[in-house]
């Protein structure tokens, strides 16, 4: 029997994850990415393994898709992750005010948590404002976005799996049937263009999702929401450091390899492809951040990025910090009546493993297969192992 | 203010012969980063150029490349540092690596030498004088920038490496559960340390305080002091001759 072939627009998280899944459930996946593995906003992201605690209040769906997979990555990416745990730090009243919320957030969400005396917070992180009024301690973590990415697409190699990057998809395939049947592309390397056909395409395209829909006359509600994030020359802290108060601009510090990234700040764009770094976000970012580590101010920076989250859009917004950090799978069939295409955009890279869990599932229906997910405890191979 | 710079970049496209170097100009402030220039590029100027980049922020290793002769990692160099209001800046893939196009290198021969060694990537973190026992990630950045820079690997392609050597240097101070007697013997071999020629270059061009020409000398000193203790019957070495 032959199988059935999915094609995957995109080499992010989401792509990533998502032709892992599909190539274990037994499919022949081709991934198609315009640039580089993790070159949209995946790798430009803030790198925190969340445990849900930034959103157990507000978001608790979101809240609990990201403990959970948390706890799942942890036994399948065991070595890819700095795994050191993180605090959210009280330093005013209006913080002191916040952490009953947080509490009950964390209990609502299950998200173990432990409260630290400030002497026991600066104990283990000397460099935090001295002046914390409080600590909690909660499973947060930290990954590399490119390895992450390509330890899901290792795997999904290994499992027969083509990985094309810089493969542009320039328009999609119709049947002239209300059916897409693959795509039209570019490989930018050589400038030769060409069709892929398929059983069903996927994209995971972020916050492009809107562009690749339009391809198939279809629409998805994305809204491109960028975030600015600084990073230091030294590691400050080994723990993750957030402030304890609802989201905000510049609430959070996460160390990773030899760096700190101060994050992060939101505001609505058009399209992604260009982001240019607000000057004054920078400034802020420095100052919110000393506010957690003072030792900020005596930190060189080292970089300084943007890039756009695909969140999906509901009506009455405003800056983006409104939207819920959920996914969602868009079956175009049921949406714009266009059969062999589906959309699965928003989340976090966090949970880019259920993202693709769930895209599975909805393709293996559409095609008719009867594949349960495998992803939950296949153990991935090394990232190294994407380049054999 | 913004400054004009005059990008020169490399070009070429698979299997075309031979490449050449395209001019852009660009507005671009002083403290903005090469990569920046080259991404403003790509948006507004030529959509077919194609160039590596992942994290922005110097985690990753994939925007390497050569600024003015010289390997950098794209993300962190400020225009500020390599130009002038008005000056230029000719952009190269690393050398030492197959170009795909453009400024698109294929890394995988390193990826297999670093496999080979096996050198996990998670270690413990510099304890800030901590009681707890926290972890990160290695300093190499897999960027290949060493090997780039390397004078050896232009003459050889068997030499296993700048990167390669500083990893089996690293798994062999600190093994953290890896087996290392095979990289015992992938580093004590003509084509490992002994054919170093000591010339620094990938030390100097080195993002991430890798070190890797320190870490040939160690390896060095370590394989010396086993060959003597071999002879006496000690060591690792003498272990691995008898079985
Ligand atoms: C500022 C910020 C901070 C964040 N911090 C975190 C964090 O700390 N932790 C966390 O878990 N999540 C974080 N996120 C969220 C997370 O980064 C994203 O939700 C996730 O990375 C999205 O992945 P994706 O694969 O869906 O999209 P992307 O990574 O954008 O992937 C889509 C890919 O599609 C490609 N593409 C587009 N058009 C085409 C085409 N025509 N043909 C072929 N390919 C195409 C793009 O090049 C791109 O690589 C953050 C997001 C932002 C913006
Ligand atoms: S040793 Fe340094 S230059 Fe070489 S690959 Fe690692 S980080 Fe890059």
């Amino acid at each position: 029997m032959t199988k059935p072939v999915a094609i995957v627009i995109g080499g992010g998280s989401t792509g990533a994850a998502t032709a892992h899944d599909l190539a274990l459930r037994g499919l022949k996946v081709i991934l198609v990415e315009r640039g580089e593995i993790a070159s949209g906003t995946t790798g430009r992201c803030h790198c925190l393994l969340h445990s849900g605690g930034r959103y157990c209040v507000k978001d608790q769906e979101a809240g609990i898709e990201c403990i959970e997979e948390n706890i799942m990555l942890r036994k399948i990416m065991p070595d890819g992750l700095e795994l050191n745990d993180g605090l959210f730090i009280a330093i005013t009243d209006s913080d002191m005010d916040y952490k009953d919320k947080f509490i009950a957030g964390c209990e609502a969400c299950h998200i173990p948590w432990e409260e630290l005396t400030p002497q026991q917070a600066l104990a283990i992180e000397p460099n935090l404002n001295p002046n914390l009024k409080a600590a909690i301690r909660v499973p947060d973590g930290v990954f590399e976005a490119l390895r992450f990415c390509l330890s899901f697409l290792a795997t999904a190699k290994k499992n027969g799996a083509e990985i094309h990057p810089y493969i542009e998809v320039l328009d999609l395939l119709s049947t002239g049937q209300g059916a897409i049947k693959g795509v039209h592309v570019q490989d930018r390397t050589s400038g030769r263009v060409y069709d892929i056909e398929g059983d069903i395409v996927i994209s995971a395209t972020g916050p492009w999702a809107g562009d690749i829909a339009a391809m198939a006359g279809a629409s998805v509600p994305i809204q491109p929401t960028p975030g600015v994030m600084v990073s230091m020359n030294q590691r400050v802290v080994n723990l993750v450091v957030n402030r304890l108060n609802k989201a905000a601009d510049g609430d959070i510090i996460v160390p990773q390899r030899q760096t700190s990234i101060i994050g992060t700040t939101s505001w609505p764009v058009d399209h992604a492809d260009y982001i240019p770094v607000p000057e004054d976000h920078i400034q802020m970012m420095l100052e919110k951040g000393a506010e957690l580590v003072p030792g900020i101010r005596q930190a060189r920076m080292r970089g300084v990025f943007a890039v756009a989250r695909p969140l999906i859009a509901s009506a009455g917004q405003a800056d983006g910090r409104e939207l819920s950090r959920t996914f969602e799978c868009f079956d175009h069939a049921k949406r714009d009546g266009v059969e062999g295409f589906v959309t699965i955009t928003g989340g976090k890279a966090t949970t880019a493993r259920a993202m693709a869990e769930k895209t599975a599932d909805v393709v293996c229906r559409k095609l008719g297969l009867d594949a349960p997910c495998r992803t939950r405890d296949t153990v991935l191979v090394s990232y190294r192992e994407y380049y054999i | 203010m913004a400054w004009q710079v005059q990008f020169r970049v490399f070009r070429s496209s698979r299997g075309e012969v031979p490449a050449h170097f395209d001019p852009f100009t660009v507005e671009i402030k002083p403290d903005e980063t090469v990569l920046d220039g080259i991404e403003r590029i790509w948006a507004f100027q030529d959509r077919t150029l194609t160039f590596r980049h992942a994290c922005h922020h110097a985690s990753c290793g994939s925007c390497a490349m050569r600024v003015n002769g010289v390997e950098k990692l794209s993300c962190v160099t400020y225009i500020q540092d390599v130009t002038s209001d008005g000056g230029t800046l000719v952009v190269e893939p690393l050398r030492n690596f197959p170009i795909v196009s453009d400024l698109v290198v294929d890394v995988s021969p390193m990826f297999h030498r670093m496999h080979e060694v096996g050198m996990p990537i998670i270690r413990s973190a510099e304890p800030l004088g901590k009681p707890e026992n926290f972890n990160c990630f290695e300093n190499c950045i897999e960027c290949g920038m060493c090997v780039s820079a390397c004078p050896v690997m232009l003459t050889s392609n068997q030499y296993l490496g700048p990167a390669a050597l500083a990893a089996a240097q690293r798994t062999i101070a600190e093994p953290r559960g890896v087996d290392v007697r095979s990289i015992w013997q992938l580093a004590d071999d003509e084509n490992s340390v002994w054919r170093c020629h000591t010339a620094f270059e990938c030390g100097e061009v080195c993002p991430s305080n890798g070190d890797p020409a320190g870490a040939i000398m160690a390896l060095r000193r370590r394989l010396i002091l086993e060959r003597i203790k071999s002879l006496f019957g000690r060591g690792i070495l003498a272990r691995q001759r008898g079985g």
